[in-house]
């Protein structure tokens, strides 16, 4: 039988570009995920990848523009909840992100956000948008 | 609530209170002013007690970091003591559990600055 990949929006929002915005996404997400039944410690991840997404979208995409929108989405699947947050900033080449875990990078005040999102989530895609802009779509399965 | 910082002197060791979340923001911007404000007062051995720390982002992993290396520059050292689990397993998934000296003793951290 072929899995259940069905999808259902919970929330479609558009946030001001404000640091404020990661409380507001953290909560708007940790009700969703709740309902799910996620434990604690996956609450807690999910929370933290959702607030680092949001900090990267007002800081470095948009940065702090008040005409700008952080979009959030929360889906639910049958087992997961996939959380979705774009920006309209310039956009940049996800490649060129150095690797925090590298001796000459491991005393650098920043560049651990996206690591961090990686190491909660299940799932992690990046993307550019068009006409600008990032996005990012992040999974994680109820254990 | 945003990191509160309650320093106090043990022997020539001092000891920073922290409480709270150490996030972008407030949060971490209390932490480095916090650390900055000791090292300008002479301060070179300075021990973190995070036993308090609610939550902590990236943005205050960076300053534990900035905090460690202005310390250590200005010929000092800074450790940590009373890690929560979620804050160790963050410096471990970041390598950073290795940077730091911790301890979960007071009394032995104080001693190991001697």
């Amino acid at each position: 039988m072929s899995e259940d990949t069905s999808e259902t929006k919970q929330v479609d929002a558009y946030l001001d570009s404000a640091l404020g915005s990661a409380d507001e996404a953290e909560h708007l997400v940790l009700g969703v995920a709740q309902q799910m039944g996620f434990q604690e410690d996956d609450l807690h991840k999910i929370g933290m990848a959702v607030r680092e997404s949001i900090v990267n979208a007002v800081v470095h995409g948009n940065r702090y523009n008040r005409r700008k929108r952080v979009h959030l989405a929360v889906l639910t699947g049958k087992d997961r909840v996939t959380v979705i947050v774009g920006d309209e900033g310039e956009g940049f080449d996800p490649g060129t992100l150095p690797d925090p875990l590298a001796e000459p990078n491991l005393l650098q005040q920043s560049g651990r956000g996206i690591f961090l999102i990686r190491a909660f989530m299940d799932e992690f895609q990046i993307r550019r948008l068009s006409p600008s802009g990032t996005e990012v779509k992040m999974v994680k399965h109820i254990q | 609530m945003s990191a509160k910082l309650s320093p106090r002197q043990v022997g020539d060791v001092t000891v920073i209170d922290v409480s709270g979340r150490i996030t972008l923001g407030e949060g971490s911007s209390n932490l480095r002013d916090g650390i900055r404000d000791m090292v300008a007062k002479g301060n070179k051995k300075i021990l973190l007690n995070l036993g308090e720390v609610s939550y902590i982002d990236s943005s205050g992993i960076g300053e534990l970091v900035s905090g460690f290396t202005s310390v250590a520059n200005a010929g000092g050292q800074l450790k940590l003591i009373n890690l929560t689990k979620r804050v160790k397993d963050l410096l471990q998934i970041t390598k950073l559990y290795t940077v730091f000296e911790v301890f979960d003793d007071e009394a032995a951290a104080v001693r190991s600055f001697a």
